[in-house]
């Protein structure tokens, strides 16, 4: 499922990340570990659309707004 | 306790906060913990320090640097980080320590290292003297994870050594750690890029900032930012380096799941997660809103605020100054007994026998003493309203214990994990009135004083945020002491006034918000946050906590209660407070449809919010005339110690249109309330 968005990930599934937005926000993305190319699972999905999504032992948040803007292919 | 020193950092001027002194002793000789947020770096700091200070699991809650001595050099400890630049007041803070600085010692959460060897890579960039501390390695073991420590120290160039802050493992091997400190690997090609730029004179930590493009920093040199591309090309390429680093150093034997990572999934969908908030919204409303604002503050307020301090400060002006002393003997069931008024022409020490007579009076047990003081200026400073008097019983007898009870609660929530859930699951409610799921901090500290809350609206994103939340809490959130007033003329009026006021005060909280959010220029920030383990709150943790943040709390607003109260009392001296009065009279008979008397409830509400909502108790109200006073007070203005802490932390041009909003709102809702039901 090519070119999607973060906020359509469903609960469970791994997405890889394509392409994140730019700004501020790009490198504090970068800095919690979440790059381009790297596969992260969707691990709630909140009804809303807030998503929380896991890389090895971490979990982090993602605001709906935010994850609209982040593009990705899910797995 | 050997030394220490903690400034709190206000938002809008880092600089001149951090004094000249503190940066010219880093450049002695001095070690400083860096960290990302949540990895134990205060505790290592405690141990080598001797001296505690907080250790916070939400991100970014406070800033405050804290200093001591260890072995004859400055040990810094600096608010958590994921990167140094300057995004917020905690990264500018820490930059300015670590530019200046000796020896880092790099504290890491052994169970993050993918999110926290980030910052380790970019500290090994600056080119500082750096040793690795791996905290939580006892974690590591109960979740079967295993680090390779030697490979991860040939690694990175530096030295590696595992603790366990918590229970006090590993801590021994600091000290060495410490002396054995040194400058770490760097990438071929980032050397090279850095090189032409420290050629121009520039260390190497002020010039791979420049790279990163810190304005700050290159303003100082006057030349440019490096372009977006170097710093993505910098970042991405540390982000890589960081995962081949911990694909080669780690090892997962198994995945464990635990009843915490339970509950924490639990808490963050709203359809589990609203129960188990109900239930911690319960917990709390027994102990702050029965055990610490009835019995403790009914306790510390009128027995030693009025009883004791009040009695014995105003007896001893008594004696220099005339007055009138009115004293009221009241019965266990609250039932005035008995009645004596003393008047001292000349101070009480001229007229020994009726001093007496009124001592012995006095002191009997269910006395309140009222002191009427001649003098006006005497009146000022300790009659009923008194600057000192009246504060000093207010701030250390009412809003003390509420304001540790409210730090607690945050504590606990906080150090538990539960705080970044809470704020993840109401994200998208907030989304809707243009703020994110953080905004939630500052409000619940609302409920216990807007003051407090006030200054916490530092830990929002952006301006925006700032000022719809600072908005919602002068309109809407009645804090601690107005709620219990509202509650007990609640309790009377029966359940269609309760649903009457939640309504009309939530419209308003939906209107103003959704007004704020359409007027006001810009994007606010969206929510990404990291959300720390579950886990049992340390006790001694909170309890360390709770007392830094309250003393924070008195230190940083205790003065602006003063002020306020001084200006009161002025313009009671002026007549200005009842001119004021008659001016609202008109409105509150004929718009409001209340007793005239009201007005003054409402005036005195500027002084305390809930001497407004305290003076409609005496006045023999109908049902709905009840709403409409309560509905009214808690749209009006703020007392005037939030009103001044607002105007510092928000400016003059916004904090005089809150107040102004206020008192339009408030009457124009109430009024129109007032206008249907009675």
């Amino acid at each position: 499922m090519p070119n999607s968005t973060l906020d359509k990930a469903r609960k469970g599934t791994a997405v890889t990340i394509i392409k994140l937005p730019s700004g501020i926000i790009r490198i504090q993305l970068i800095r919690l570990g979440i790059t381009e190319g790297d596969t992260i699972k969707c691990i709630e999905r909140l009804p809303g659309g807030t998503i929380v999504v896991q890389k090895n032992r971490q979990e982090i948040a993602v605001g709906y707004d935010l994850a609209k803007k982040i593009k990705v292919i899910i797995l | 306790m050997k030394s220490d020193n903690i400034i709190n950092l206000n938002s809008e001027n880092t600089k001149s906060l951090l004094p000249q002194e503190t940066i010219n002793e880093t450049i002695k000789e001095s070690i400083v913990l860096v960290g990302n947020p949540n990895v134990g770096k205060s505790c290592i700091f405690n141990f080598l320090s001797g001296m505690y200070v907080d250790v916070s699991n939400f991100p970014g809650t406070t800033v405050a640097l804290t200093k001591s001595i260890y072995k004859g050099k400055n040990i810094f400890d600096t608010p958590g980080i994921y990167g140094v630049s300057s995004f917020n007041d905690e990264e500018k803070v820490a930059k300015k320590i670590i530019l200046n600085s000796d020896i880092i010692l790099n504290v890491v959460n052994a169970l993050h290292l993918e999110r926290d060897l980030f910052l380790t890579l970019q500290l090994i960039d600056m080119g500082k003297r750096v040793t690795l501390v791996l905290n939580f390695a006892d974690e590591l073991k109960k979740r079967k994870i295993r680090i390779d420590t030697a490979k991860l120290s040939e690694l990175l160039g530096v030295e590696v050594i595992e603790t366990s802050a918590v229970n006090k493992t590993g801590l021994d091997k600091l000290d060495s750690a410490i002396e054995n400190a040194k400058i770490g690997n760097q990438q071929l090609d980032l050397h090279f890029i850095l090189q032409q730029v420290m050629e121009k004179n520039i260390p190497q930590a002020e010039a791979l900032l420049i790279l990163e493009g810190d304005e700050e920093t290159s303003s100082k040199y006057e030349i440019g930012v490096g372009t977006a591309d170097e710093r993505e090309k910098i970042y991405i390429g540390r982000r890589n380096r960081v995962n081949e680093i911990v694909d080669t150093v780690e090892y997962e034997d198994s995945k464990k799941g635990e009843i915490f990572n339970l509950l924490g999934r639990l808490s963050l969908n709203p359809l589990t997660g609203l129960p188990i908030l109900a239930v911690i919204l319960t917990l709390v409303y027994f102990f702050i809103g029965d055990f610490i604002s009835q019995r403790i503050v009914d306790y510390t307020e009128n027995v030693i605020g009025k009883g004791v301090f009040e009695y014995n400060v105003k007896s001893f002006v008594a004696d220099y100054t005339p007055s009138r002393i009115d004293v009221e003997i009241f019965d266990t069931q609250e039932n005035l007994v008995s009645q004596k008024s003393f008047s001292f022409s000349d101070g009480l020490s001229s007229l020994p026998v009726l001093q007496k007579e009124f001592e012995n009076y006095s002191k009997q047990p269910g006395a309140v003493s009222e002191f009427n003081f001649t003098n006006p200026f005497v009146r000022l400073f300790f009659g009923e309203f008194g600057v000192i008097t009246m504060t000093i019983t207010y701030l250390l007898f009412l809003l003390t214990p509420l304001v540790i009870g409210f730090y607690f609660v945050m504590a606990l929530l906080e150090d538990s994990g539960y705080l970044p859930r809470l704020a993840t699951m109401l994200d998208r409610a907030f989304n809707k009135i243009g703020l994110n799921g953080r905004a939630v901090i500052p409000i619940m500290l609302g409920f216990g004083c807007i003051t407090m809350a006030n200054i916490t609206t530092r830990l929002l994103g952006t301006e925006r945020e700032k000022s719809i939340v600072t908005a919602i809490l002068q309109f809407v959130i009645p804090c601690s002491a107005q709620l219990a007033v509202i509650t007990v003329l609640l309790s009377g009026a029966g359940l269609k006034s309760l649903l009457i006021f939640i309504g009309v005060i939530f419209t308003v909280l939906i209107t103003l918000s959704t007004i704020l959010n359409k007027m006001l220029p810009g994007e606010s920030s969206p929510l990404l946050i990291d959300l720390p383990l579950m886990r049992l709150p340390r006790i001694s943790n909170v309890i360390k906590k709770t007392f830094y943040r309250s003393y924070g709390f008195m230190k940083e607003a205790g003065f602006w209660f003063f002020v306020g109260a001084l200006a009161i009392g002025i313009f009671e001296l002026t007549g200005i407070l009842s001119v004021w009065q008659d001016i609202l009279a008109p409105f509150t008979t004929h718009w409001l449809k209340l007793p005239k008397e009201a007005a003054n409830a409402f005036v005195m509400g500027m002084v305390r919010r809930d001497f407004g909502a305290a003076g409609l108790f005496d006045m023999k109200l109908t049902v709905e005339q009840i709403t409409v006073a309560i509905i009214t007070i808690t749209l009006f203005v703020p007392c005037i110690a939030s009103f001044v802490v607002m105007l510092k932390e928000r400016g003059w041009k916004e904090g005089f249109t809150i107040w102004f909003g206020t008192w339009i709102t408030a009457f124009f809702i109430g009024g129109l309330v007032a206008q249907i039901i009675i």
